[in-house]
């Protein structure tokens, strides 16, 4: 009998704050029912229930029936589309303990949950079959729904995705169309006061859902990002899935590739806000849904490591005694330890945006406070998916790593989780675009500026380790002013993803530091994330700067050796 | 079916036995033993719950035992019961098998009739196997015991898979009518989320201070407690003194490897068990 939501994750959960969120979630505590929380500790303690019954539901019930999912996977036959066995299994059990309209409101028959909590039980539920949380995170299509959707809709769809009766599909990619969504093709027709779909659509994962959320060109001859729409279709007969594609990894996941064939549907929202408004959201919230499934496939990458470096026995003694090896789990440990953190930190910045909305849309607050919120979050979402999905894949494959040949063949988990870990930072937006997305805030100086804020704390024990942390801010706000003054778009773009990585680095020690201030038994992690950010920090500085000194604005010929006519 | 009722009870761990769970005087240590769910009542909740979907009945669960017996009737609304009760009073301590089912069926006769009778098939601390038969007997109902499936409910008839150990014999019955379940049936669900939500500050309606009252009362969340002025039943039957079991002594036994031997199903294996046997009861080493 196991249980995920151990005590690491429970000691995490103590340095994010979301108390005024979960206040605001719960209209200030002012109902009373038997459905309702009267307060903060009370909402607590449901949490902590709610997340301790999924750790062991992801324990005991998913992780055992992982590697037959992966076996199986999702089956095609004659235009249908069939989940494992083990997949049907699993998202019978999780509708059954009443998770999958986590984050719906409880009128609807969801949980309500703050998205921090939600996105911790997506973790759980990924470190125990990642392919499960692609299905399981489809409620994500619910909460579109939820958002911009008229009552009618509501009504008549939520609370069949909060009971599992119906699933979703996000159907955005096309062949010609993937990162870039801004040419997507699939028509949406308006004819006689109805509206339908009509082409194709691939990558879609779960494709034979009951209910999409589909990205169309409703403005003929509007032929960018503003011509687009999103429209909501229930599944009929005019929806053909034409295959599924064999993948390396998430098996248990269908990939579909879709047709639509005078699909009728209906609009939701405003007409051509469907990419620019609707679907940017519903991504964001697949990106932290996607950044806690690759949390989920580190960890047990990293426990599977741990585990069987305390069985394998070479020259004598168990292989974790080599320091070659050890020194692999050190480094997990604490990118696991400080991604959490800052996952949970970037969770918490969409939920308060989320109530500053709200409160906004009441005249409680003003516009530039909820500018504020929105920049953060649109900062930390692509941050942690930097983050996480990238060490994801760097832990899986150290983890495989240590297992050795085993770890190759499939006798052990590891290679399923190394084969998992991969599309992680592909879909949902490829790390390359989650740079893309987060380099803004850093040379706008808004990065700096929530550096200086995290580090405003009282540190006692560990002052010299927070005069490093800001002597890194100093060194890099200072390469990045000297990018700038390179004033070439060419060149930031090159040079960016080190700029983030660096922003990651010391972001996740800034979160760490009162974490290590607090508990004397983090330190030595703490110590060791901060030595190894001395050495990353100064290569990227010493890197940048030669690319200035060698290239600068001239950055462009180091394409053409690839260039072909 | 309309309604059901689920006897439960609170049992020690006794599948996590420690060095630590003996005392020395031969006793059960509680305090190293943890109180959990009797494993083959969940699987009876569980079917309780499964004929539920089915068909809408209504589940009540009761158990006998002390006021920390809570935890299993919270737990049981947390899989989806409708009504708990405990049945608690200082007098039903020490009961045995025979004085638990006079309670127990004293205390449904108090609640009411229900359509099907459901029990674990044995508790894992006194492995008996008989209270379930023993209420069926004082209630006067036909009795299906080691039910290991559920195969279908047709209006007043329920058919099921009865373990006869060498045989599977399918059984239609009646209803009115008590089944005991074995682990077997199914795999009793976990908690539901929005149930929690519901029940978690759900309490024994002695531990609700008279200010929180009517608050709980009209929140659902009073655990009824009968005891045995609340069911009027005869003292004298209940408890220690109702009880004719009676322990004659306790042996703490400490098994060690080698402490078994495995006879061959043949003619030589036969023989070699009645040597044994011999030698154990002659004392020969």
């Amino acid at each position: 009998m196991g249980n995920y939501f151990n005590e690491n994750r429970k000691f995490l959960l103590k340095f994010i704050n979301i108390d005024e969120v979960i206040s605001e979630l719960e209209n200030g505590f002012n109902e009373n029912g038997p459905e309702s929380l009267n307060n903060v500790e009370e909402a607590w303690k449901w949490y902590g229930m709610v997340l301790d019954n999924v750790g062991k539901i992801a324990s005991d019930f998913i992780w055992p029936r992982a590697e037959s999912v992966d076996k199986n996977g999702a089956r095609f036959n004659d235009g249908d589309v069939e989940w494992a066995d083990g997949t049907k299994e699993n998202m019978n059990i999780l509708a059954e303990a009443g998770l999958m309209g986590g984050t719906l409101e409880k009128k609807y028959g969801g949980l309500n949950l703050p998205l921090v909590i939600n996105n911790l039980i997506i973790e759980m539920i990924s470190q125990a079959d990642a392919s499960l949380m692609n299905l399981f995170g489809l409620q994500d299509i619910a909460v579109t729904i939820q958002k911009f959707g008229t009552e009618e809709q509501k009504d008549r769809i939520l609370p069949k995705f909060a009971t599992g009766e119906v699933s979703g599909a996000m159907s955005l990619t096309e062949p010609d169309s993937g990162s870039d969504l801004q040419t997507v093709k699939l028509r949406g027709i308006e004819k006689d006061g109805k509206w339908y779909l009509n082409g194709v659509k691939h990558f879609i994962t779960n494709g034979s859902a009951d209910v999409h959320l589909v990205l169309a060109r409703t403005e003929e001859g509007q032929n960018d990002g503003r011509g687009l729409s999103m429209m909501l279709y229930e599944k009929d007969e005019n929806l053909i899935v034409r295959r599924i594609e064999e993948k390396l990894g998430i098996h248990g996941s269908p990939t579909c590739e879709l047709q639509y064939n005078m699909a009728e549907c209906e609009l939701v929202g405003k007409r051509r806000f469907g990419l620019i408004k609707y679907m940017m959201s519903l991504l964001n919230g697949a990106r932290l849904a996607t950044s806690a499934q690759a949390l989920g496939i580190a960890q047990a990458a990293f426990e599977e490591a741990v585990k069987y470096s305390n069985e394998r026995i070479q020259f004598g003694k168990k292989i974790v005694n080599f320091p070659a090896v050890y020194q692999m789990l050190n480094r997990m440990e604490v990118e696991i330890e400080t991604s959490r953190l800052l996952l949970y930190k970037a969770a918490l910045a969409v939920d308060e945006y989320e109530m500053f909305e709200k409160r906004a849309a009441r005249g409680e607050i003003a516009r530039p406070e909820l500018k504020k919120a929105a920049t953060l979050s649109n900062f930390l979402t692509p941050l942690g998916k930097f983050v996480c999905t990238e060490l994801s894949n760097s832990i899986a494959y150290d983890s495989l790593q240590i297992h050795g040949g085993v770890g190759y063949i499939k006798d052990f988990p590891i290679e399923r989780l190394y084969r998992d870990a991969r599309i992680t930072n592909i879909y949902e937006g490829t790390t390359q675009l989650q740079v893309v997305a987060a380099i803004g805030a850093v040379t706008s100086g808004f990065f700096f500026n929530l550096m200086r804020d995290t580090l405003d704390v009282n540190i006692s024990s560990l002052k010299g380790e927070k005069e490093q942390i800001l002597r890194f801010v100093i060194e890099m706000e200072d390469i990045t002013s000297r990018v700038k003054e390179i004033d070439s778009k060419e060149f930031l773009d090159f040079v960016a993803n080190y700029l983030i990585e660096m922003a990651s680095v010391i972001y996740r020690l800034a979160l760490y530091l009162p974490v290590a201030e607090k508990f004397p038994e983090k330190r030595e992690l703490f110590k060791f994330f901060l030595t190894d950010s001395k050495g990353k920090s100064a290569y990227f500085v010493s890197r940048i700067t030669a690319l200035i000194e060698n290239y600068g604005s001239e950055i462009g010929v180091l394409k053409d050796t690839f260039l072909k006519n | 079916m309309k309604k059901i009722i689920v006897m439960v009870k609170q049992v020690p761990d006794t599948a996590n036995v420690t060095g630590e769970s003996m005392k020395e005087d031969g006793t059960v240590n509680r305090a190293a033993l943890p109180a959990i769910f009797n494993p083959e009542d969940l699987n009876a909740l569980e079917m309780a719950l499964e004929i539920k979907n089915l068909t809408g009945a209504e589940v009540t669960v009761i158990t006998m035992g002390p006021p920390k017996a809570v935890d299993i009737l919270k737990h049981s609304l947390y899989m989806g019961a409708d009504k708990v009760y405990l049945i608690s009073d200082r007098k039903f301590a020490g009961s045995d098998t025979l004085a638990t089912s006079y309670v127990l069926s004293e205390a449904i006769k108090f609640l009411g009739k229900y359509d099907l009778y459901l029990a674990g098939r044995q508790a894992i601390d006194g492995d008996t196997a008989q209270v379930g038969p023993q209420v069926a007997e004082k209630l006067d109902l036909n009795i299906i015991s080691y039910v290991q499936n559920l195969i279908e409910i047709r209006d007043e008839r329920i058919v099921v898979e009865k373990d006869s150990d060498v045989q599977t014999e399918v059984i239609s019955g009646r209803i009115p009518l008590l089944m005991t379940v074995t682990s077997d049936a199914n795999d009793p669900r976990y908690p539901n989320s929005l149930n929690m939500l519901k029940h978690f500050r759900s309490e024994l309606q002695t531990d609700i201070p008279d200010e929180n009252k009517s608050r709980y009362e009209k929140n659902g969340w009073v655990i009824p407690v009968l005891t045995i002025d609340d069911l009027g039943i005869d003292p004298d039957k209940c408890g220690l003194g109702g009880s004719p079991t009676k322990v004659h002594k306790i042996k703490s036994i400490v098994l060690k490897g080698g402490d078994f031997t495995l006879f061959e199903n043949n003619a030589g294996g036969v023989m070699g068990l009645v040597k044994e046997i011999v030698k154990d009861y002659s004392g020969e080493n």
